[in-house]
Formats: C-alpha cells, structure tokens, sequence
C-alpha cells in the first residue's frame, strides 16, 4: 500500500462513487484519508448543523458539488416552526471566500434568501447546477440573479419550494449567450411567465433535456416548445387545457409524434381530460409519470391512459384511481418499481380511495416494486401480510393510514403483524413509515428484523418505553428516527445514549420526554446538540418535571449552533 | 463509533444478554414504584374534564399493580428453541433469533439507574390512560384481542404468554379516541392553527368528529396547498373547461349539412333547444319550441308519445364514451361536459329509445 503513488490511488478511488463507501475508504489510513479528500468533489451533508462551512471547506479543496440538508423532515408537514434555521448563507459566503470552484449545490428543507442567490450568482464563477427541494425565503428576484449571472448555468431545477412569486422577468433575465440550458424546472412558481422568453430560451437550448413549466404556460406554448424541443426526455406540462376540436390541439398531437425521447412525464396541473389523448402515442415510452397534482383527471380518462403505460418504472397519482385503478396499474405496469398514491382529499378526512386491496392487487401484479408511499383508508394484517409475501425487495416503505391509530377493520387488531411481517421478508428494507393501531409488540419485530433499516418514522403508536428501546437497540444501522404522538419518556431516551451519536438525528414531539431527561441526556453526551423547541412560551427553565413538547436532537461537530432563535434551547 | 456487541459472538453477547435483562428488571421495578404521571395533568388544559382526570387515576393505579406481570421478558437464548422460520407466520410460528436481541449497552446500566430517582419515569402508558371513556365497541376490540392473544402459543416468542395478555387487558384497549387526545394534545401544544381551534370546545364526542391534527395526514404543505387550490380551480373549469367557445357539431337528420352550436352561449335544454329550432326552422322540427320538456321538467308521458308519433323530432346527443343520449336527463352543467355532438333524430328512429324514455316519466311520476 505505501509503495503506490497517489495518483494511483487516486485514480482508484475515482471508481468509489458513493458517498458512503468514500467515507469509508477515508478511514483506513492516514494516507488513504488524505489522498481520498483531496481527490473528493462530491459532499453529502445530511444535517447542515453537524459541521460548519470551515471545516468543509478544510477538508476538501475539490469541492465541485455540495448537497445540503437543513430542517428536519417533520418540518415538511408544519412541525417545526417557521424560523427555526437552515441558513444556507453562512455557507455561502463561506464558499465564496474560499477558493472553492463549486459547480453543483443542492438544497433540501433549507431557508435560501435572494441574497444568498445572488451571493452565489456572482462569487462562484463556474456555477452550473441549483437544485432546490422544499425550501423557502427566496423569491423571483433571486432567481433572476442566477438566471443573468451564472454564464454556464446547466440546470436550475426548483422542487415544491414556497417561492414569492413577483414577476415572470427573471427568464428574460437569462441573457441570450446562455445556450447551455439541460434541465429547467420552475413547476412550482405560482405566478406569470413571459412566454416569450421562455419560448426563445428554449429556442437556444440545444441541449434541453428536461423541462417542467408551471400553471401559467398554457397548451399553445406548450406547443410550440415542444416543436423546438423534440429531444426532451423530461417534460412537465403547465396547464394542459384546450378545445379539443382546435388547430392548437391538433398540431401539439402532431408535434408529440416526434418527440420520441420523452420518459418523465408529470405536470397537468389544470387539464381538460379531453385533451389527454395528444399524449397516448408517447405513453408506452414512459418509464415516469407523476400525475400527483392532475387532480383534474380521474375515473376512466385515468385508467385509459395507465392503461397504455406498459414500462412505467415509475408512478405517482392520487388515490382517486381506485382500488379498481390500481388493478389496473398492477395489470399493466411489471416493471413498475416505484408507487407513491397520495390523497386527494387534503383535508385526510377519510374519504380515500384506496384501501387494503388495491396495495395487495399492485403487490401481486407488480413484483419488481421496492420503494412504496401509499395514502389509504385502512390496512389490514392479512393484506401486509400478502403483501410481504409478494413484494420481498422493499427498499422503503411508508404507509400512512389516514386516520391516526386505525386498526384493522377486519378484526380489530393493531397492525402489529402486518408490519412485522413486511419487516421480516423484506430483508433490504431501510426506510420505513408506521400508522395505524399499533403496539409495543410492532417496534419489538423492528427490532428483531429491520436489520438494514435506517430511518423509521413513527407516529401515534406503542405502549410504553419498550417500543423505543426495542428499536434503539434492535436497528444497528439506524440513522434517522422521527417520533411523535408516542408514550416514549426519559427511560427510552436515556437508557442507551452512546446510540445517538451512530444516528444522525431524533425528533421527538408530543412524547413523554421530560425537560429534566433531556438536560440529563446533554449533559452525558457534549457532541450532541440537544435543542428543545419552546414554541409559545410553554415551558419555564427551572422546573425539570415538565414534558417537552418537541425535541430535537443531531450530533455534531461544532457543538451548539449559533443562529438558534430565541424559542429553541440547545441544551 | 461505539462499539456494538459483536453479534456473532455469542457467549459474550450471552452474557451481556443476562446482565442486561436483569438490569431491565431492576428498572422495572424501579419505575412501577413510582407514581404515575398524570400525562393529562401535565397538558394544563382547563377544558379537560374532571372524569378525564379522575379516569386517568384510577388506570394507574391499576396499571401500576400489574406493571411487574406485565413485564415483557426476553427468553434467554436456548430457552425457547428460537429459529427464524423460513414462513412468514409471525406469532405461531416465528421464533426469537439468537443472536441479536437487544444487547443492551451494560455501561448505560448504571447510569440510568442513578438517573432513575431523579426522572420519573414515562414509562406508564399514559397517552392511552387519557381516555375519556369507551364506547362498546371499543371494548369488544379490547376483548377480541385478548382472545386472539391467547389462542398463540406467545411463549413462542419468548414472552411470557401472560404478560401481553394482561398488559393488552389491563389498559384501555388501544383503539382509543385519538381525536379527543389529539386535541388535548394540540390545545396544550397551543399551536396556532384555525382547523384545531374549531375543536377547541373539549368536544368529546365521538369517533365521527375528526379532529384536523397538526401535520397530520403527513403530506408537503406545499403539495396540500396545491392541490386544495386546484380542485378550487377544477371546479369552474369542469364547466367552462375551455378558454372562449365550445362549440359542438349538430346534425339533423335529412339535413344536406351540418351546423355548429356554442354550448357556452345557454345555460338550459329549453335555451338550446329553441336556438336549434330556429337554426334548423328550414328543415321544419314542428313542435319543438313550444313543449319546452326538454329542460329540466319532466317529459310527462303524453308528450313524448306526442313528440314520437308522427313526425316529430327527438335531440339526442353522444357523449364521451361514444353512446348516444336522450337530451335531457341529466343536469346541464353535466351535460356540457359530457356532450360531444348533437343529434336531431327522426322521431321515428327514437322508438328505441322512447320506452325507456317513457318509463323514466312514470318512474318520475
């Protein structure tokens, strides 16, 4: 090993791609450390609070491409207050003192202000790709800055974010030497766009891959871009709404028989189903279709299209396909791999759709299916049990039974069987999502079988402390573990607090945990952060006794952060 | 990283198993000498009710008692022949695997015991014990549970088989009432959000109220925002669901060509039908425009008879599936929707549909 020069071994670890096996390599030796993180251009960071700008940048003088995560994941669902953290500035500017040439940046759950854009825009002279999912503070204006700035800009893809939406200049401000465009999507901008611009941009994009438009491009646009882009393999329509009887409609159906490329399809976010047939001769292409946000197509028009979707890998909708629907998808989708079916009914007030069937009816028809999110009105033992049966290679999990400690309507029993039973075929599994009636005994099989798994979200569930220890305790590889509406106290908190520093993070709300078990818990581990939110004013300092109501823990680095706001304690 | 147990190795991770569960009992113990906590006392809810409270006294003192036989107990490797069944049959015949189980860390042992005194322990299902009261059916469930309980051989997990028996027997069963708990829970959060405070009022009726949980169905904000906002939108487009005019072709039987309406221009059958009347007066519909059954009044029997004898005319329209439709059995915002061209046909090609057409008014009146 030492006679070998570092290119050598540079060179060989250039084959090691993923994140984990490099951080693996990095620990054998001294030289192999050295020699991995300054060949190493790719970081994943999965809490942003473990370690600090500085040391990043410290370590890896190569960075090309950054991915950061901030808030944890409950805050997706209003959890987590609203200026709890996740600055991407400090790393930023942070990034732009350095002499880091970074290209890539990735963001998820993280507050990005236009400032921090236009930072970004103008100090990072090679900068090609802003990924942005689910973050927030940042408006057009910000957007306008990279679009004028960033020279050899390649993707901007922005992902459910709540973007300020003040004008549709910002793809004007694209300037007309910008021709290197792969991947544009601005899905979730709610306001106008100038259609013109967009039009020209993608004009001059020869290598226009992907393309997701909003709500505000209509059908005739549509029309025209794809005449210009027939080599898209992504696309997103805006609102797909037309007369069906008109010359628009019926040259898109002509311009859509050229474009052979298309494999992701998503977007109808207003449609007139009567316009769906334009899109039945890419249909058998398809390898990805979201029709989450088409609420506007259900019932036959929706089958009928599936229908024609033989090689979906694919598939998110909504759970107004049915039970029936999802015959279906499983009759006609075998390589299906991944479903998602979320409800229709935000308001989750039990009206859904699907229930026990149609998951056995996809698990029998579909056998490659590993990762599943599926929204329904109730689950029973015997079905998860079929489903186990069928589908042994579930990588993730996650079923949510819409009304909060449901059992099974069958026989009245917890699930505890059911998900037992998917946790012992399923041998690969490493995420998991549990409702329903549940009890200790669930968390018990995690325990004995979730070898593999590394994050398990829990809600409403168990009895008593056992079920947090026997998941502790059980899951050697856990990393995330996301708790809330649970009987958990201090005992399940304390009894193995060595077990948080292998975790990446705990969330715990509206458990038993009290502020006293938690001091206790900072005190016996100083390389965790401890931080109780203190929404409201609730709590007092001195009295021990009380429960906390959201608690959130991480290891880290860099010890207590200083951009807290005044209601969370780091204890 | 701390050092796990080997797993592989077995007489340590024996040992350890040994020290360990002792030290579980002993926390065990420990903790059901200590006084419950009110889990509901501590939510500083002035809207809980007095029989919330008083309920919630009465489980834990019973709870308490049982705590030590409802102590759920690892079988020590060899005791009870534990090998993974191949078949997934959890509870008949899935066994405890050797060689994991919960190797609990024998450094956090004392540690938590010296902890023990000052940390009352949350162990008590407090959550559950909250409960208002039970409805039937509740109890059955509690019951049937029970029963299929005892129908396994539990020992098979290494349990002992009384334990999660009476543990599941002595606490109200778990199907509980989220909503009321969920709303006590959220009033003590205090959480700012319009859908909790509407239930607010310690409404403690039962299982239909739904109470809207914080975060709860686990879905993006943004994605809720979204599609609430487009099933707004969806509606208004389902009657005009395309920008200007919709218009329709409409052919009359006997007619050299063809003509175009714009459904958007009515907005009722007797609208329609009397725009086709003068569109089509040329070709003589008769007594079209002065029945006016085609709206939303019934086609009394008479008249249709009247309208199929002779020579007059029925609309009939096709629809998206490709059938075609009497006019006028369906709501007109319905039929705008599903219509896809028009018909005038000879009253004498209606005979198929005139029965049932003539039964539909006798259903009607």
């Amino acid at each position: 090993m030492n006679y070998f020069p570092d290119e050598v071994l540079e060179h060989v670890f250039d084959f090691v791609a993923s994140h984990r096996d490099r951080n693996a390599v990095s620990l054998v030796c001294r030289l192999w450390h050295r020699v991995e993180r300054l060949s190493r251009q790719r970081v994943f960071v999965g809490n942003c609070y473990a370690l600090s700008p500085e040391i990043l940048i410290a370590r890896f003088p190569g960075l090309k491409s950054l991915t950061l995560k901030g808030k944890p994941h409950f805050a997706d669902f209003n959890l987590v207050p609203h200026d709890w953290g996740g600055y991407v500035q400090p790393w930023i500017e942070a990034l732009s003192n350095s002499r880091i040439g970074l290209e890539e940046l990735r963001l998820k759950r993280m507050v990005v202000s236009d400032e921090s854009l236009e930072l970004l825009s103008r100090s990072l002279a090679n900068f090609k790709s802003l990924v942005l999912v689910s973050c927030e503070g940042f408006t057009t204006v910000g957007l306008a800055a990279i679009a004028a700035n960033c020279r050899f800009l390649r993707e901007l893809d922005l992902q459910e974010n709540e973007i300020d939406d003040h004008s549709g200049h910002w793809l004007s401000c694209f300037p007309d030497s910008c021709t290197s465009l792969i991947s544009l999507n601005f899905a979730c901008l709610k306001g106008e766009i100038n259609l013109a611009a967009l039009e020209r941009l993608v004009a001059r994009s020869p290598n226009l891959r992907s393309l997701r438009l909003n709500r505000a491009v209509p059908l005739e646009t549509l029309q025209n871009i794809l005449m210009r882009a027939p080599q898209l393999v992504d696309l997103g329509t805006g609102s797909y709404i037309h007369d069906p009887d008109s010359e628009t409609y019926n040259k898109l159906k002509h311009t859509i028989l050229k474009c052979k490329s298309i494999r992701n399809l998503s977007g109808f976010l207003e449609v007139a189903p009567r316009c769906l047939p334009a899109i039945y001769p890419i249909c058998l292409n398809l390898t990805s279709l979201n029709l989450s946000y088409a609420a506007g197509i259900h019932g036959s028009e929706l089958v009928k299209l599936i229908r024609r979707c033989a090689k979906l890998q694919r598939l998110w909708i909504l759970d107004c396909i049915g039970d029936k629907g999802l015959e279906v998808v499983a009759s006609t989708c075998k390589e299906l791999q991944e479903l998602r079916v979320f409800p229709s009914d935000v308001l989750g007030v039990g009206h859904a759709a699907v229930t026990e069937n149609g998951l056995v009816a996809i698990s029998a028809g579909c056998p490659k299916l590993h990762s599943l999110l599926y929204f329904c009105q109730q689950m029973t033992n015997a079905a998860l049990i079929v489903v186990a049966k069928n589908c042994p290679n579930f990588i993730r999990f996650r079923l949510c039974i819409l009304e909060p400690t449901k059992p099974d309507p069958v026989t009245m029993q917890p699930l505890d069987d059911g998900f037992g039973a998917i946790v012992q075929s399923c041998k690969h599994l490493r995420r998991l999502s549990l409702s329903g009636l549940l009890t200790d005994r669930v968390f018990l099989y995690i325990g004995m079988y979730a070898e593999q798994l590394e994050m398990l979200s829990v809600a409403f569930a168990g009895d008593s402390d056992k079920g947090m220890l026997y998941v502790l305790n059980g899951c050697k590889k856990l990393r995330k573990l996301e708790i809330r509406d649970c009987p958990y106290g201090d005992k399940a908190l304390l009894t193995d607090v060595g077990k948080y520093e292998t975790m990446r993070s705990l969330w715990m709300s509206s458990c038993e945990v009290t502020l006293g078990g938690c001091k206790t818990l900072a005190k016996e581990m100083p390389r965790l952060n401890v931080e109780i939110i203190n929404e409201h004013d609730q709590m007092e300092i001195g009295s021990e006794e009380q429960r906390v109501e959201k608690m959130y823990l991480y290891r880290t680095l860099v010890g207590p952060r200083k951009d807290a706001p005044e209601f969370v304690w780091t204890l | 990283m701390s050092p796990l147990l080997g797993v592989g190795e077995e007489d340590q991770s024996n040992v350890t198993l040994v020290a360990s569960s002792t030290s579980i009992d002993s926390l065990c113990c420990n903790s059901s000498d200590l006084k419950e906590r009110n889990y509901m006392g501590l939510a500083d809810c002035s809207s809980v009710d007095s029989s919330v409270v008083s309920s919630v006294s009465d489980e834990a003192k019973r709870s308490s008692l049982n705590l030590k036989a409802t102590e759920l107990r690892l079988g020590l490797p060899g005791s009870q022949s534990p090998e993974r069944d191949p078949e997934l049959c959890l509870l008949s015949s899935t066994q405890l695997d050797e060689k994991q189980l919960f190797p609990l860390h024998p450094l956090n042992d004392g540690h938590c015991s010296s902890t023990q005194k000052s940390v009352p322990s949350g162990s008590k299902r407090g959550f559950s014990d909250a409960m208002d009261g039970f409805s039937e059916g509740k109890y059955l469930a509690k019951s049937e549970v029970k029963a299929m309980l005892s129908s396994r051989s539990s020992s098979n997990l290494g349990l002992k088989s009384g334990s999660v028996l009476e543990k599941l027997g002595t606490q109200p069963a778990n199907a509980k009432e989220p909503q009321k708990i969920i709303q006590e829970r959220s009033r003590a959060a205090d959480e700012p959000r319009p859908n909790n405070n509407g239930f607010a009022n310690g409404n403690s009726s039962a299982p239909a109220t739904k109470a809207q949980v914080v975060g709860w169905p686990p879905i993006r904000s943004f994605r809720k925002n979204s599609l609430a906002s487009t099933s707004k939108n969806n509606e208004e487009l389902d009657v005009k669901s395309v920008p200007g005019a919709m218009f329709i072709k409409v052919s009359m039987d006997g007619a050299p060509y063809l003509r175009k309406v714009d459904l958007k221009n009515y907005s009722a059958y007797k609208e329609l039908s009397s725009a086709l009347e003068k569109m089509f007066s040329c070709f003589t519909i008769g007594q079209y425009g002065s029945h006016g059954a085609l709206g939303r009044e019934v086609l009394s029997e008479s008249k249709l008879k009247d309208l199929l004898h002779g020579s007059e005319y029925v609309l009939t329209y096709e629809d998206k599936d490709g059938d075609w439709m009497l006019m006028g059995d369906v709501p007109w915002e319905m039929f705008i929707d599903t219509c896809k061209r028009l018909r005038i046909m000879k009253g004498s090609d209606a005979i198929g549909l005139a029965p049932r057409a003539v039964e539909k008014c006798r259903n009607r009146n």
